[in-house]
């Protein structure tokens, strides 16, 4: 598997790179916890941080003109441990100077085609977010109605979101998605949901014709979640308020503390090349090759054996 | 009692959920890469068996449950009551009807069964798999007829009826299958 990612990259003159694990600041995301360490070069002690993706780092190199990139490496993720998920794990993310984010989505259909070209899959799927959600569950998701989410849980027998979800919009999108729509997503082929609201939109550009919905596109296969990829936010300001956002809610919540990266921040100021970029979780996608039921068949240690 | 998080659940472990006591099956985390993580998780009621699913916020918790299998011997039944004793302690439990169920059928007075405590009072019983019960009341039998085919119902000494071969009279002791209600053969004295 990455011997064929490797050459899939050398023969459209991708440039692999690599970023460092450990970093002085780390994603604002109130949803990626992260493990953190401490750096002691006496007198010197520091707070240093386990990537959670590589993609800040990767995209300082954008910003410094290193044309199109990608990595294979490990990111980590604290507290994430389950059958499709373990703290460590391998990621494999791209960038493509110049891709516009269907471009990027032919691309990622070429090179998933390819791995699995053993054990053919049905045609790659390509379908809007507010299409898929609409057509599982009757609602829309690009607008909040709190009585009709209610209601569709209730008929739904997953009553207990009305008090897990509130009124968070985000939240009621995660939990009905994961619940009703995503495992039918992908039946033995590639399918791949974009147009997310605007409300998700984490590092990826609002659509400039919706304001509603956001340039993000999500890949599954046979249910499973296996990458996320975005037209990429090129806006210094507009990326310093959204960590900064992110930084109040993670306060609010008293999650652990985060450092804004301000080197990204700035490598954005210079100047960021238009550009799309996707990040896909190299053991789930092993697990769908060799039919594996659980992460744990596919890494040589799990975390609790590591 | 403690309390236990959705990170700590997993098969077997006894929680209070809805004001009753339930036991852990399976537990599912579910987290989209970039969004809220949930635990799906199917979980038994232990007062009326059902199985349900039920999904959490990641990082929730439940109370956990006080409940205990423990083995006692089965005393005997006043009518109202039925009596069971832990052989170590002598201590004594009673319980009705409606939390015997099933298992009623099946407890022969000294037997050894499973009773299922919570908060320290009985929530369950489990009889043995497999029980050595007299039979008696079944009609007679025919001369020649061989365990094969057939059979004929048979009334055991604690009410229970099961489905003997007709070769099997009165008075005989046989072994039963209480999970399957099945007879399984006679038992030499």
């Amino acid at each position: 598997m990455l011997s064929e990612i490797r050459r899939f990259f050398a023969e459209r003159s991708v440039l692999e790179v690599e970023t460092p694990l450990l970093s002085h600041s780390i994603g604002t995301d109130p949803q990626l916890a992260f493990f953190t360490t401490e750096y002691c070069l006496s007198p010197l002690r520091q707070t240093l941080f386990l990537q959670t993706s590589p993609e800040f780092a990767m995209k300082r190199l954008l910003a410094a003109g290193s044309g199109s990139i990608y990595q294979i490496g490990k990111a980590f993720r604290n507290g994430e441990s389950g059958r499709f998920h373990n703290p460590e794990f391998t990621m494999l993310e791209w960038y493509r100077v110049g891709f516009t984010l269907p471009q990027l989505m032919d691309e990622i259909a070429e090179l998933i085609a390819g791995l699995f070209s053993g054990q053919p899959l049905q045609e790659t799927q390509r379908v809007s977010y507010q299409e898929i959600f609409g057509s599982f569950t009757g609602l829309d998701p690009l607008v909040f109605l709190y009585q009709d989410y209610c209601a569709f849980a209730g008929d739904s027998g997953l009553s207990e979101a009305v008090a897990i979800c509130g009124h968070d919009h985000a939240v009621w999108l995660d939990f009905i998605f994961s619940h009703k729509v995503q495992p039918h997503l992908g039946d033995n082929a590639l399918c791949l949901v974009y147009g997310y609201p605007a409300c998700q939109s984490s590092l990826a550009r609002i659509n400039e014709q919706c304001s509603l919905i956001t340039d993000r596109v999500e890949l599954f296969i046979n249910g499973i979640e296996l990458g996320n990829g975005y037209y990429e936010l090129v806006d210094a300001d507009e990326q310093s308020t959204r960590f900064d956002k992110e930084l109040v809610i993670r306060q609010q919540q008293k999650l652990a503390v985060s450092v804004k990266d301000k080197r990204l921040v700035s490598a954005l100021e210079s100047g960021l090349p238009e550009c799309s970029g996707v990040a896909i979780g190299l053991d789930r996608l092993l697990m769908l090759l060799s039919g594996s039921e659980s992460i744990e068949d596919v890494l040589s240690f799990p975390i609790h054996r590591a | 009692m403690a309390s236990y998080s959705t990170n700590e659940f997993k098969a077997g472990l006894k929680v209070m959920l809805d004001n009753d006591p339930c036991a852990i099956i399976e537990n599912e985390f579910v987290k989209p890469g970039k969004g809220q993580a949930f635990n799906r998780v199917k979980i038994r009621n232990l007062k009326t068996g059902r199985v349900i699913e039920r999904t959490f916020k990641s990082g929730e918790s439940l109370e956990g449950a006080d409940v205990v299998d423990v083995e006692m011997q089965y005393l005997y039944n006043d009518g109202q009551f039925r009596h069971f004793m832990v052989p170590d302690t002598f201590e004594q439990y009673q319980t009705d009807e409606k939390i015997v169920g099933e298992a009623g059928k099946w407890l022969k007075d000294q037997d050894t069964c499973t009773v299922t405590l919570w908060n320290d009072a009985p929530l369950a019983i489990s009889p043995p798999n497999f029980v050595d019960l007299a039979i008696t009341e079944t009609d007679p039998g025919v001369r020649g007829d061989t365990s094969g085919g057939g059979g004929k119902p048979a009334t055991l000494e604690t009410g229970a009826v099961v489905r003997v071969p007709l070769f099997v009279q009165i008075g005989e002791v046989i072994k039963v299958d209480t999970r399957t209600g099945e007879y399984v053969s006679r038992v030499k004295e």
